[in-house]
């Protein structure tokens, strides 16, 4: 299946994957109106230092700890993508505890986030993916 | 093939999603001395704060057992094991045969005897739904609350309860809150923070006798009360392998493969003791991460495949009153501590190797920390100074970050 993978000697360190993440899960047409003043809490996060910089997201990993460690059973595996189900998580972070990339973050609501790839927002591409001006995230099909 | 499972909680769950990998037509029968559909334990607390409801507690989907083709008997309970004939006997007589037996058991709260408690009337202990039903019908607008055990149970259940109107006070044996997974400075943040939302505390204590209404520490303290949590400990249930001579110890003793002493019985879950490969010993690990990954464990050998469960740590995420504690491992070796008025940060490191770690507060990206100590990771691999002061993958070379973020696989690629 296709996944966001990132290349770190093209990233830029611009940060936009993280505004364009943000975006996507709002209803406004227009970015900067939509993200004006607004303290993001993106999906997908930077990691910066030294002039090296990439960006992490969810591996959507093959063997998914986040959802086997899930207490509540809101963490699943529906065709390759785990999903959050915010209705039935009640923020315990046991999935912040578990994750070995640090992409999977509390939210706003009390229910914890991660990214999804944009499924539940948008048809195609990840938003990330699209709004990269290096091409240093990309979605695609790698490995077995 | 007949796989037959003793228990309905979250090992049974992992043993059944794996048995279905690899064997769709065998039959699956699930014994559960409780009436209800599969629920997380650890979510009666969250009930009684109204933050889940017992739809939402369920902790797969209704359709669950037809999807899985199980077959579940509730309201039923094993007696015995009977394993010349390979069956199980229940408590009304009838047999459930098997090919292959999972014991995931669970474990039970564990009473003191203390004198006097049978004069107790209103007394719970804190680990099924029907524990939590039974605590909230009891309670009152400023019923008096006492809980015995400032453990885990015991603190989420004063979590639970404190948004009722009630008194709430707490005593514990331990001169700490959360004494086995905190140390002392953790464990005063802990403590103040739950002072501070009024829950009383009496620690070092220990209570010498009850009547119906009062408890009297060995100071002579005495604590009137009209409702009394007892939440000291659990112990793993046993007896059914124990009974016919298998291996046991405080738990049911399994290999990496979830395999107890006897042909053909697997075993899985809080019932169990298993190798806790932070400190380099086995003991009972009861927290619902390990119980499914050890029920997967079972269930994918059960079913013929050969697959190892050799990554078990301590692991606690707990969120109190709005105060998140995380915390893995074992606390062994030097300590890298950063610490402020409600967080602290302590990692603990020998040989190389993350042993253990206490997080409050800030707890974001605590896996990578997590994985350091599942992984064994040598710590001269990676930025280590880096990766105290902040957990990340830049701690990790270059090399390895084109493995975990680019999916690359040749070393030429990415070095």
């Amino acid at each position: 299946m296709k996944r966001v993978y990132v290349n770190e000697q093209w990233c830029l360190g611009c940060h936009l994957c993280e505004y364009y993440c943000a975006f996507a899960s709002t209803n406004e047409k227009d970015m900067a109106r939509a993200l004006k003043d607004v303290k993001i809490n993106p999906r997908i996060r930077i990691e910066e230092k030294d002039g090296i910089s990439f960006a992490v997201s969810c591996r959507h990993c093959d063997e998914p700890l986040c959802v086997k460690s899930c207490i509540t059973g809101a963490l699943t595996k529906v065709n390759g993508i785990i999903m959050i189900d915010k209705n039935r998580c009640i923020g315990c972070y046991t999935c912040v505890l578990s994750c070995p990339y640090g992409a999977v973050y509390p939210s706003e609501d009390g229910a914890i986030q991660k990214c999804e790839l944009c499924i539940k927002t948008h048809e195609g591409i990840p938003r990330c993916v699209t709004g990269c001006p290096n091409g240093a995230i990309m979605f695609e099909e790698r490995g077995e | 093939m007949k796989y037959v499972i003793v228990g309905n909680s979250t090992a049974a769950v992992g043993a059944v999603e794996a048995i279905r990998r690899n064997d769709k037509e065998g039959s699956i029968t699930i014994i559960s001395n409780e009436k209800y559909h599969v629920y997380s334990r650890p979510l009666i607390s969250y009930l009684l704060l109204g933050k889940t409801d017992e739809n939402r507690m369920k902790y797969r989907d209704d359709s669950f057992y037809i999807d899985n083709g199980c077959e579940l008997l509730s309201g039923k309970t094993a007696v015995k094991i009977e394993p010349g004939e390979k069956r199980v006997v229940l408590d009304d007589g009838a047999f459930v045969s098997y090919d292959r037996l999972l014991l995931c058991t669970g474990s039970s709260p564990f009473v003191p005897p203390v004198p006097g408690l049978d004069k107790v009337k209103s007394k719970f202990t804190f680990t099924t739904l029907d524990d939590a039903k039974a605590l909230n019908d009891a309670l009152k607008e400023n019923s008096r609350v006492l809980i015995v055990g400032a453990g885990l149970i015991g603190l989420k259940c004063a979590e639970g309860i404190s948004t009722k109107k009630v008194k709430i006070t707490c005593i514990d044996l331990a001169p700490r809150v959360l004494s086995s997974i905190l140390d002392d400075e953790s464990s005063e943040i802990v403590k103040r923070h739950l002072e501070e939302h009024g829950i009383r505390f009496y620690l070092n204590q220990q209570v010498v006798e009850f009547e119906e209404n009062t408890a009297y520490l060995g100071d002579n303290t005495a604590i009137r009360f009209d409702v009394l949590v007892t939440a000291v400990g659990v112990r793993p249930n046993i007896s059914l392998l124990k009974d016919i001579g298998g291996k046991t110890n405080r738990g049911i003793i399994i290999d990496e493969r979830c395999r107890t002493s006897i042909p053909d019985i697997y075993a899985a879950g809080d019932c169990c003791e298993s190798m806790d490969i932070s400190a380099g010993e086995a003991k009972v690990m009861a927290l619902l991460p390990n119980a499914y990954m050890q029920g997967e464990c079972a269930g994918m050998n059960m079913s013929g495949a050969d697959f190892v469960f050799d990554k078990a740590i301590p692991l606690n995420s707990i969120g109190l009153l709005g105060l998140h504690i995380m915390t893995a491992g074992t606390y062994t070796g030097e300590v890298y501590a950063e610490t402020g008025e409600k967080t602290c940060k302590k990692l603990f490191y020998s040989d190389n190797r993350l042993n253990g770690f206490i997080l409050i507060g800030n707890i974001e990206k605590a896996g990578i920390y997590t994985s350091l100590i599942r992984e064994r990771t040598p710590l001269d691999t990676i930025d280590f100074e880096l990766i105290c002061k902040m957990p990340g993958l830049m701690a990790f070379s270059r090399k390895e970050r084109a493995e975990k973020l680019g999916g690359v696989r040749d070393e030429s690629i990415g070095a």
